[in-house]
């Protein structure tokens, strides 16, 4: 190519001139649609900025966020030394909230890392394979439907006891039914279509076509609808760390410090808002970014 | 020996009382070397007749047979090197997240071939692309561009029979004479014999040696080109579809 | 001569995208008098968007530029949206290649029709009812009472497109837009759809536009046709002379026709001159 082509002009070619040059410029082009998408970007920015905090929370805290300061319980916004005030044992609640948001985005990553592999791997084979297959694990993925979510999630943490592990495998396994059944309608008319004819005439097998030709398909509808589902996923850890089924005390997750705070609520509000409005913040963020990425994403949206 | 024998095929979808039959009782044979025409209105059938020889509709009784050699339910690989399809729709027919090396890449590492980075730019050469299409996206390529990108995947394992289900019927006509010579060509280098459906009578004149007029899943009418040229029709149902095409 | 029913003078479609503006229709201009006019091209040729560009269908961030698109003398392009509205349907309307698409699935095909009648007109419904049994009478469909209660999915092809004719024809409207009303038919049920269309244009002294990739077809079916090259008119002729055509683009394009009566080992390929895009178009104006 001439000496004179930009980086842009390289990204933006029509003609890449390899593997890697095509993956790039593809990966450009979405980023430039995502880009447009202001909603999106601020969505982006809170959680780039978010995993900032969490990354340099011991440079970032104020104070030790279990340090407790018996002297200056309850301190009201804007207390000198303390921003968002002192919780009922007199600790910072803005550092309990910085390093909280390690806490969040552990049970967000591994929650996101459990329920939408589980549901791609029973849509996928239960839509691919039909027949009894289908059946079977339909009705398994309808039983875990039947039940309300944080009633289920309760019950497993009841039965493999409290802690944000057991928080995160209980809201994992109520959480992947939705994607199985995403990714096996998606399976079924991808199934009926041309390029998998067409890959079944050079003689693919079942394994290969799910994994090489059907997921590539459905792993986007999906990306789009965790990161719309995240906000549900931080409320359902911050509703069992509220019930005291989740972290446990003295752990700054946000929904045990919503849960502390609930007792001071009237005279003392900002002890449960303060965290309260962080996860309003964060859930927001990943509904503005699911749905700039659903743009993006679209397979339709690239013709 | 005939390339492609059909005897006594039957293709039918659906169960009990669902049960549609598409193809019925469908006897041909197609000669080595030979491209051999099935026209007909759409619902006709002859697009199942294809599907039902790649296996890609599973419900069928008769005989099939490739060079002499009569076809299991389960199609071995093997059969794969020798029978391959392009599809109608281009636009439908290639996996829209798989570049065009993807695409001719993954088949020829399924039928074994070991040198095939040399292969893709042949394959890429033969059908008139180029080596500047080797990175590109279905969404970059237009329609025509795309069905080349089929028809070198069908091409891969290089098969000595090509079923090609109405190729050009989505393409503009000048895209069309592109497609129509690559394949007339293809066909002259590799020897290959063709099995061809199509709608359109001048293009099944163009390609064919001989064809069969089908009707609501059954052959009315096999004959030569010559004889479509003449529209020399036996059938009464031959002698209406000439006239409507006129 | 035949008065004038369409007057459209330097259309322009555009369409903004990261590249810059792409120009899918470049200055065309045509009038449309009691007549089947033709629009032929090849996908992209903006054939299509000529047509919805006149109907202000054109989706954002599509824009419609022109000097002037008048039907009867008045400037389409000063209504409302609401004026336009009235104009859809009432003066002009617009038949589409696919007919499973723009009919209702959930309701029958009475139904459909009875409630596009009485839109149009103030009338009972039993008056809307004869007369949508009139209507389909009119486009061939033998018994109407069955095919009022059927729903679309019930219909072949050629009966929903006939179906979709009688729907826009209800308005008795001035102008009818067909894009590809045939494409998807089969050859002995193309040739009934354009006899009706046909029957209906002579009967009712409606203006006919017609656009289709098919050359022979409009060669065989229209008064005049206008051929599109890359957004442009490339050339304007008498139907019956389509095939004494002088441009090369069209020759190019009948020539690439595999023909029956005249067999060739190869086909001819067009060989496409970039000054064919560039060159104004033609204008298609009596």
């Amino acid at each position: 190519m001439s000496e004179t082509q930009t980086l842009r002009q390289w990204l933006l070619t029509e003609t890449p001139t390899s593997r890697r040059h095509a993956k790039i410029s593809a990966f450009y082009k979405g980023w430039l649609t995502l880009r447009s998408n202001t909603m999106a970007m601020i969505g982006l920015g809170i959680l780039v900025a978010m995993l900032f905090v969490a990354a340099a929370a011991p440079l970032l805290a104020p104070y030790d966020p279990f340090v407790q300061d018996l002297g200056n319980r309850l301190a009201p916004l804007g207390v000198e030394g303390h921003v968002f005030g002192t919780d009922s044992l007199g600790r910072d609640i803005l550092s309990r909230l910085i390093y909280g948001t390690r806490i969040t985005l552990y049970i967000v990553a591994l929650v996101a890392l459990i329920a939408p592999i589980v549901g791609l791997l029973v849509g996928t084979v239960s839509g691919y394979v039909g027949g009894w297959t289908d059946a079977i694990l339909m009705r398994i993925t309808d039983i875990f439907l039947a039940f309300p979510r944080l009633v289920l999630a309760l019950a497993f943490v009841a039965a493999l006891g409290a802690g944000i592990e057991n928080a995160v495998l209980a809201i994992s396994l109520t959480a992947w039914p939705p994607y199985a059944r995403i990714s096996r309608a998606e399976t079924l008319t991808i199934r009926s279509s041309d390029y998998i004819s067409a890959i079944k005439l050079q003689g693919a097998g079942a394994l290969r076509i799910i994994t090489k030709h059907i997921w590539p398909l459905c792993i986007s509808s999906l990306i789009v609808r965790v990161t719309l589902d995240m906000a549900g996923i931080i409320l359902a850890a911050a509703g069992l760390g509220f019930l005291g089924l989740g972290a446990q005390p003295p752990s700054p997750e946000w929904g045990a410090m919503i849960s502390e705070g609930r007792r001071f609520i009237l005279d003392h509000w900002w002890v449960a808002t303060v965290p309260g409005l962080a996860i309003f913040t964060v859930s927001l963020a990943f509904n503005l970014l699911g749905d700039g990425l659903r743009d993006v994403l679209d397979p339709k949206a690239g013709e | 020996m005939s390339m492609l024998e059909v005897d006594g095929l039957n293709v039918w979808f659906g169960k009990h009382q669902q049960r549609v039959d598409a193809v019925k009782n469908a006897t041909f044979a197609v000669a080595r070397g030979e491209s051999f025409g099935l026209v007909g209105e759409s619902g006709s059938g002859k697009s199942t007749i294809l599907r039902a020889i790649t296996g890609l509709a599973p419900d069928w009784s008769g005989t099939l047979s490739i060079e002499g050699q009569t076809i299991s339910k389960r199609r071995p690989k093997s059969f794969y090197k020798q029978v391959q399809m392009v599809f109608q729709d281009p636009y439908a027919s290639l996996h829209p997240r798989h570049s065009v090396d993807q695409v001719l890449g993954e088949t020829l590492h399924l039928h074994g071939f070991q040198d095939i980075d040399n292969r893709v730019v042949k394959l890429l050469d033969d059908v008139g692309l180029g080596q500047k299409f080797r990175f590109r996206y279905p969404h970059q390529l237009s329609g025509g561009q795309r069905q080349r990108v089929a028809i070198a995947r069908a091409l891969a394992p290089e098969p000595e029979l090509l079923l090609l289900d109405e190729p050009t019927s989505a393409l503009d006509v000048s895209v069309q004479a592109e497609i129509l010579n690559l394949l007339t060509d293809l066909r002259a280098a590799r020897g290959l014999t063709y099995l061809m459906v199509s709608h359109d009578l001048s293009v099944v004149g163009h390609m064919c040696d001989r064809l069969a007029v089908m009707k609501s899943g059954e052959i009315v009418e096999i004959m030569s080109v010559a004889a479509l040229r003449k529209m020399d029709a036996r059938h009464p149902y031959t002698q209406q579809l000439f006239e409507a095409s006129l | 001569m035949m008065n004038t029913l369409l007057d459209v003078e330097n259309l322009w479609v555009k369409f903004p995208s990261r590249h810059g503006i792409f120009d899918a229709v470049r200055g065309v201009s045509f009038t449309l008098g009691r007549e089947r006019l033709g629009i032929v091209g090849e996908s992209g040729s903006g054939k299509s968007m000529t047509g919805r560009a006149i109907l202000r269908l054109i989706r954002k961030p599509g824009i419609v530029e022109a000097d002037h698109i008048k039907l009867d003398g008045i400037d389409l392009q000063t209504k409302s949206e609401k004026e336009m509205r009235a104009v859809r349907g009432q003066r002009i309307s617009m038949v589409m290649q696919d007919p499973k698409f723009s009919l209702n699935p959930v309701m029958t095909i009475g139904d459909q029709i009875i409630e596009a009648y009485r839109l149009h007109n103030a009338v009972s419904k039993g008056d809307a009812y004869r007369k949508s049994i009139e209507m389909l009478e009119a486009v061939s469909i033998s018994s109407p009472e069955r095919v009022m209660r059927a729903y679309p999915h019930e219909m072949s092809g050629g009966m929903g497109q006939r179906i979709m004719i009688a729907m826009m024809l209800i308005p008795n409207p001035e102008i009818l837009i067909a894009d590809e009303p045939t494409s998807a038919l089969d050859v002995s049920v193309q040739r009934q759809v354009l006899d009706i269309m046909d029957k209906l244009v002579k009967e009712r002294g409606m203006g006919l536009i017609f656009i289709s990739h098919d050359l022979n077809l409009v060669a065989d079916f229209c008064d005049r046709v206008l051929i599109m090259y890359a957004g442009r008119v490339v050339e304007v002729c008498d139907a019956d002379k389509l095939h004494d055509a002088q441009h090369p683009y069209t020759r190019g394009l009948l020539n690439s026709l595999p023909r029956l009566d005249a067999p060739s080992k190869r086909l001819e390929v067009l060989q496409r001159d970039p000054e064919w895009s560039e060159a104004p178009s033609v204008s298609g104006r009596i």
